[in-house]
């Protein structure tokens, strides 16, 4: 800044100027601030917007998912269906089998998590979505523009979680191993 | 010992245990804070889960055969044999290591119940175990998952009711009494398991069981487990201007449940199996089992299934190209399940008994005849004199049987809704046939958990809180004396019973001295010959029987008596008299006392089997 003094005028622009930059850049705004309240301007490098944090992504514990594979090929034989190369089978044996894994795990699921479907409405109604939906809970799929309310098809019902009950694993047991080789003796 | 907290009902199921309590603070009148209990237990090896059952399965792991720490309960970081679900699954595969069935040793006669005999046929390196000792060690388990999940009110200080089916003998309810006492539990009340069914319903009912059943009612308990068959009649009756129950007749012991005829249909459809050529080997007629389980339960439920798929999973990793399909129809189940277990027979039928071959292998005495509905016919007819000294009761002129005027189902079994209505329909068959109204259903019983909940009430009702079925012992009891008459070669000396325990003596009760003496020898063992009947109501203590009907007496184990040679000279005869009493735990209790009466002698009752 130089030591001039700047002409009515030229200061009348500015304010206006000043006026629309501190509405439309947060910014700017944010160097107003700290010199309306008498605080030094903030140096030229801290004026530049920050380099915004990379997202916090959080390492999700591999126990708990390998523990509940496990489950799920202990009871439904899920992971040796899925291991299976189902080509060469007729749809009568892949079916014979799939009603062993849809049974065992379905039983699984059942005694360990408690599913429930996000909506409760029937799939293929029309239901409003009002303002301040849960995004997390809720996908807007097709002629997504407008604003809140919306109103449209309930394609999916959705599931949710609302408990969990997985056992208890003792120090030093290998979650790693899902099923453990049989030998018969 | 302080005043309890809670009341603590064990269902000691041969297939399941189950626990269940009434919190004793919070609890008044018919607001009853009760739960069924969580048992933590090994569901896969390191994995630790809560269920509400325990299956009574104990399983004798080699030291190779699970990593360390995998066994691990969170009370016991290395415990020495596995309980549960894990020991049941294990068992599976290697059955050679696997005890189960445990309660059903503890009543068998023919074995030694403290000897070392489980598994039966385990190779001379695992390490066998006791009947007796299993037991304990059930108990152990839910007692230390109790302590740790309550560490301020430790089992040992709670009120516990033990349950056992109605049928056990002297000698098996002493035996449970004693696996309890080992596990540390004090305080303990045993009660027979229709009674707690009917507790259960009374529980449940909040109040208004008094308007669902009425003075002179006759409520029939059918009890059908996974391995046993429990039948009761419990009368209601007027005490004091209220409804009053009593228990008035227990049926025979008899091993029958829902685990055969699981296994009835498992070999319906290997049978089935085999004409198609595929041969099935034993450990899938395990999963075979499990599957006709399932598929029963859903052709007995739903009337629209004709039939459905049974699968038994290859063992190998190949799960698509191994798995064999057969399925379970509705037509197989009819025939199998309810004409072979459920049959509608007359009021006079009566179950077939073969005669035993004598070189039948030890194993369990199962029922002979698995029709639950000619154990039933039976059961009432032996019982139609059962309410003549009940006031309020009046006995039917001309009937055959005696007439339940109310059925209570418990028991795994009639979860197939069905199952129930059709041994209803038979009972009202033989009914209608002597003009007698139509029993009807109690509904609203919890079929599995009922038993045990059922005695967490007990105990809370024991306490004054509400009512209590009356009864006492359903059994006289009578000791065999061989009457003096000269020996005649080739013929077994003819023998008299004389009553030393009449009928439904109470607990904490005391039956008189018999007139007639019986001579112990110092120093060695004496054993007499046991008897009990559960019609002969009338008998009192001392009374001799010559002779007696068919059936009516029922030979127990021996009973011992072993008199110490102290201050006597060995071999020397000491004239006794036997006195029965009822301890307040439940258990019957034998003493000879000496002829002044200052010296007494336990007389025992389990004793060591021929076996």
């Amino acid at each position: 800044m130089s030591d001039q003094e700047i002409s009515f005028f030229s200061r009348l622009a500015l304010a206006f100027a000043a006026f629309w930059h501190a509405v439309t850049d947060p910014d700017f705004a944010a160097v107003v601030d700290r010199l309306l309240r008498g605080e030094p301007s903030a140096p030229k490098t801290e004026a530049v917007p920050p380099v915004s944090e990379p997202p916090l992504l959080r390492e999700t514990t591999t126990d708990s998912a390998l523990q509940l594979l496990g489950l799920l090929q202990q009871e439904g034989r899920l992971v040796d269906f899925l291991q299976e190369d189902v080509g060469a089978y007729s749809d009568a044996d892949i079916g014979g089998a799939a009603r062993v894994v849809h049974e065992g795990c379905r039983k699984t699921l059942l005694e360990h998590l408690r599913i429930e479907p996000v909506r409760q409405e029937d799939e293929g109604v029309r239901i409003t979505l009002a303002e301040g939906f849960d995004a997390s809970e809720i996908r807007l799929t097709g002629n997504v523009v407008g604003r809140p309310p919306f109103s449209g098809t309930l394609t999916h019902r959705g599931w949710r979680v609302s408990g969990v009950n997985l056992p208890r694993l003792t120090e030093g047991h290998a979650v790693q191993v899902l099923a453990p080789a049989e030998v018969e003796l | 010992m302080s005043e309890p907290r809670y009341s603590v009902g064990i269902d000691l199921g041969t297939t399941h245990c189950v626990l269940a309590y009434v919190d004793l603070e919070s609890s008044d009148r018919d607001e009853v804070n009760q739960d069924v209990f969580g048992i933590p237990q090994l569901t896969a090896p390191g994995a630790v889960e809560m269920r509400l059952a325990l299956p009574s399965f104990l399983y004798i792991a080699h030291p190779d055969e699970l990593a360390p720490g995998d066994r691990s309960l969170p009370w016991d970081p290395e415990p020495r044999f596995v309980v549960g679900e894990l020991a049941r699954n294990l068992g599976a595969r290697t059955p050679i290591r696997l005890v189960s069935s445990a309660k059903s040793w503890l009543c068998h006669p023919a074995v030694d119940r403290r000897g070392s005999i489980l598994p039966l046929e385990a190779p001379e390196e695992i390490e066998q175990l006791s009947p007796l000792l299993v037991t304990t060690r059930y108990l152990e388990h839910l007692r230390d998952a109790w302590n740790q999940r309550f560490p301020q009110s430790p089992l040992a200080e709670q009120a516990v009711t033990l349950t056992v089916p109605a049928s056990f003998d002297p000698a098996a309810r002493e035996l449970t009494a004693e696996a309890a006492a080992a596990a540390g539990l004090r305080g303990l009340i045993l009660l027979e398991e229709p009674q707690a069914a009917l507790y259960s319903w009374i529980l449940a009912s909040a109040g208004t069981w008094r308007k669902q059943v009425k003075v002179g009612d006759m409520i029939l308990v059918v009890d059908l487990g996974g391995g046993t068959a429990d039948l009761s009649l419990i009368a209601v009756t007027e005490s004091d201007g209220a409804l009053g129950l009593t228990r008035v007749a227990v049926g025979d012991h008899i091993l029958l449940g829902g685990d055969n005829m699981d296994l009835a249909l498992a070999h319906v459809v290997r049978v089935k199996l085999a004409a198609e050529g595929k041969q099935l080997e034993p450990w899938q007629l395990q999963a075979l089992t499990h599957g006709c389980r399932a598929a029963k339960e859903t052709l007995l439920t739903d009337p629209e299934a004709e039939s459905v798929p049974v699968m038994v999973p290859s063992r190998g990793s190949r799960l698509v190209g191994g798995t064999l399909r057969t399925e379970l129809t509705r037509e197989e189940v009819a025939t199998t399940l309810i004409e072979g277990f459920f049959p509608l027979v007359e009021s006079s039928a009566r179950p077939a008994v073969r005669a035993r071959t004598a070189l039948t292998k030890l194993g369990l005495p199962y029922a002979q005849d698995a029709a639950v509905t000619r154990h039933l016919a039976a059961f009432l007819a032996r019982q139609l004199g059962a309410t003549a000294d009940l006031p309020g009761i009046e006995a039917v002129e001309g009937a055959s049987f005696l007439h339940p005027t109310a059925v209570l189902f418990n028991g795994g079994v009639f979860k197939a809704g069905s199952l129930a209505e059709r041994t209803l329909q038979a009972l009202n068959t033989w009914l209608e046939a002597e003009d007698a109204p139509a029993a009807r259903l109690l509904a609203g019983a919890d079929l599995d958990l009922a038993v045990a909940r059922g005695a967490a009430y007990y105990g809370y009702v024991r306490r004054g809180q509400g009512v209590r079925i009356r009864g006492g012992t359903a059994k006289s009891y009578y000791v065999g004396i061989e009457s003096a008459m000269p020996a005649v070669p080739g013929m077994e000396p003819p023998i008299e019973a004389m009553c030393i325990a009449p009928f439904g003596m109470e607990e904490g009760t005391e039956a008189e001295l018999p007139a007639r003496e019986v001579g112990l020898v110092v120093g060695e063992p004496v054993r007499f010959r046991f008897f009990g009947s559960s019609v002969r109501r009338e008998d009192r203590v001392g009374a001799v029987l010559e002779h007696w009907a068919q059936g009516e007496l029922e030979e127990l184990e021996e009973i011992e008596a072993d008199l110490p040679a102290a201050d006597r000279s060995p071999g020397e005869v000491v004239p006794v008299r036997l006195q029965a009493a009822v301890t307040e735990i439940g258990t019957l209790r034998l003493d000879a006392v000496s002829r002044g009466g200052d010296e007494r002698w336990k007389v025992e009752l389990n004793v060591r089997g021929e076996a």
